[in-house]
């Protein structure tokens, strides 16, 4: 038995993909031009897939902030913060992230998904009790498997389902940690967070809540979820990622816990892989004053998401269920929505295409990530061609549909 | 499957399997007991949709395996499971169960320790 036969399976599937044309999971960008378009395949495209929800990749303030710090200070830490030590400009990234959630304590990590895969399972060890929306991140899943605590999914978004599952642990011991997501990464729906808050005091749980998709794009001052659901002070954890709205990469973790600083030297994904480098450090610390400083930024990408949400709706498409800067639509199977994904491409907008297993429910996705810095006259483009491709391809009937049927904000 | 040594037979008269037709609500309407032949029949009705062509769906059914069903549906099926039955199953344990009996056993038991 060869190593790569486990894979069987996979590799068929892969090959199906494959012979339909493009790679949805190898496409190569061969010059990226701004937050909005790139080409691809030797034309310019719309991109309308990066997580760039505030356009930040480009801000002349958040490049430039990055160029300095390469020629103050190098191009790469080459360790980690527990073997090599940590660049003030580590230290104050994070008190500025601290001070912006109005949390005593902060650490920052190389990605998100070591933010997660860390933090989560080195709170919860032998005898607690972990307990996961079932349509987690990959990122939390994987954090479940390096814990020794027992792990218990609830159905999505449901406060009842937690509630049941809280219930039958009784008076079990153990620490329960509750995992919940400001935005969800496919459908772009956001969890009930004050009705789970409610369930988690009652039975006495912590939260941890994930804001990869909600920083910058909820609340008053783009904390997230948390502020918008006025629960900033009841969430013990938030953990978030620099990789999306603030345009960079990286990963951090903010709590009031007085203990909190151990896990830097217990969480084996902050001490065990190098540091940010200086240029990534400088830019986010930068693009975190521009969160700040332009709310406007938030307001532009919830009404690029009112255009593509409501735009598509009207003409039929199935999507997730409320506006969020993810727009997930739904398509029939997997082969279909590859099909689409393609004749998307070939049009000249790339978006992500969601294929089970990586999506919920086994449903199979086009999954649009809508920026502040998309113009109107994109989306409104984008939509024409959807509805031109959806029709080719009986997605949705020949006659439009006259009035907005969902979405509110 | 029931167990004439135990009586469960007896006990399951006293059950009610409420089935709504509606394709929305399939309530399974538990009270404190219910027999190993009603847990073994709720499986099987989760996993019915996944049935591989004329192989009948029965106790020494290797889920992930003799079936259609993928692991992210084997861990849905197992969270209504958990709901019709009022019993939690860490999903480790999951991990360890590959048989629709085996399935059966640990909400059995996982009942017996509540
Ligand atoms: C919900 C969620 N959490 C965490 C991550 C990981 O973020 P990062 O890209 O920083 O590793 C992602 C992004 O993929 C995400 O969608």
């Amino acid at each position: 038995m060869g190593l790569f036969d486990r894979h069987a399976g996979l590799l068929e599937a892969y090959r199906d993909v494959r012979t339909t044309g493009a790679d949805p999971f190898q496409i190569r960008m061969e010059r990226v031009l701004s937050p909005t378009e790139a080409i691809i395949n030797g034309r310019k495209t719309l991109l309308v897939g990066t997580n760039n929800y505030f356009g930040l990749t480009f801000d002349p303030s958040c490049m430039e902030a990055a160029i300095e710090a390469i020629r103050a200070e190098g191009t790469g830490t080459t360790g980690s913060r527990i073997a090599n030590g940590s660049y003030s400009e580590h230290v104050l990234l994070e008190e500025e992230i601290a001070a912006f959630y109005g949390k005593k304590h902060c650490m920052v990590f190389t990605t998100g998904y070591q933010a997660n895969l860390g933090v989560i399972s080195t709170l919860v060890g032998q005898g607690d009790h972990l307990l996961i929306d079932a349509d987690s991140h990959a990122s939390i899943y994987d954090a479940c498997k390096m814990t020794q605590a027992e792990v218990v999914r609830f159905k999505h978004n449901d406060p009842s389902s937690l509630e049941s599952r809280l219930r039958r642990l009784g008076d079990k011991p153990g620490n329960r940690l509750v995992i919940l997501e400001g935005i969800y990464s496919m459908l772009g729906d956001s969890a009930p967070l004050k009705e789970f808050v409610e369930v988690c005091k009652k039975y006495g749980a912590y939260v941890l809540v994930d804001e990869a998709h909600s920083l910058g794009a909820l609340g008053e001052t783009g904390r997230g979820l948390c502020e918008s659901t006025g629960v900033l002070d009841d969430c013990h954890f938030i953990v978030g990622t620099f990789s999306k709205t603030l345009g960079a990469i990286g990963g951090y973790c903010v709590s009031n816990d007085p203990d909190f600083d151990i896990l830097r030297v217990t969480v084996r994904s902050y001490m065990f892989t190098a540091s940010l480098p200086p240029s990534i450090v400088a830019s986010v610390r930068q693009a975190l004053r521009v969160v700040k400083a332009r709310p406007e930024l938030r307001k532009q990408l919830w009404d690029n998401v009112a255009t593509l949400y409501d735009g598509l709706a009207a003409q039929g498409f199935k999507l997730g269920p409320e506006h969020g800067p993810v727009v997930g639509v739904h398509l029939p199977d997997r082969m279909l929505a590859i099909g689409f994904w393609r004749a998307m491409l070939d049009a000249g907008i790339y978006v992500n295409v969601a294929v089970p297993p990586a999506t919920p429910n086994g449903v199979s996705l086009l999954r649009c990530s809508v920026c502040a810095a998309h113009t109107p006259q994109q989306l409104e483009h984008m939509i024409e061609v959807m509805t031109g491709i959806g029709r080719q391809l009986g997605v949705i009937s020949g006659a439009p549909k006259l009035r907005v049927v969902a979405g509110s904000r | 499957m029931p167990d004439p040594g135990t009586g469960e037979q007896l006990l399951r008269t006293a059950h009610q399997l409420i089935v709504e037709n509606d394709d929305i609500a399939n309530t399974l309407e538990l009270p404190r007991l219910a027999s190993r032949l009603d847990v073994i029949r709720e499986i099987c009705r989760h996993l019915a949709p996944y049935q591989a062509g004329e192989r009948p769906i029965v106790g020494a059914t290797v889920i992930a395996k003799d079936l259609t069903i993928d692991s992210l549906a084997i861990m849905d099926m197992v969270m209504e499971l958990e709901d019709s039955f009022d019993v939690s199953i860490p999903m480790n344990v999951v991990a360890e169960i590959h048989t629709v009996d085996q399935l059966a056993d640990t909400i059995l038991d996982l009942r017996a320790k509540r």
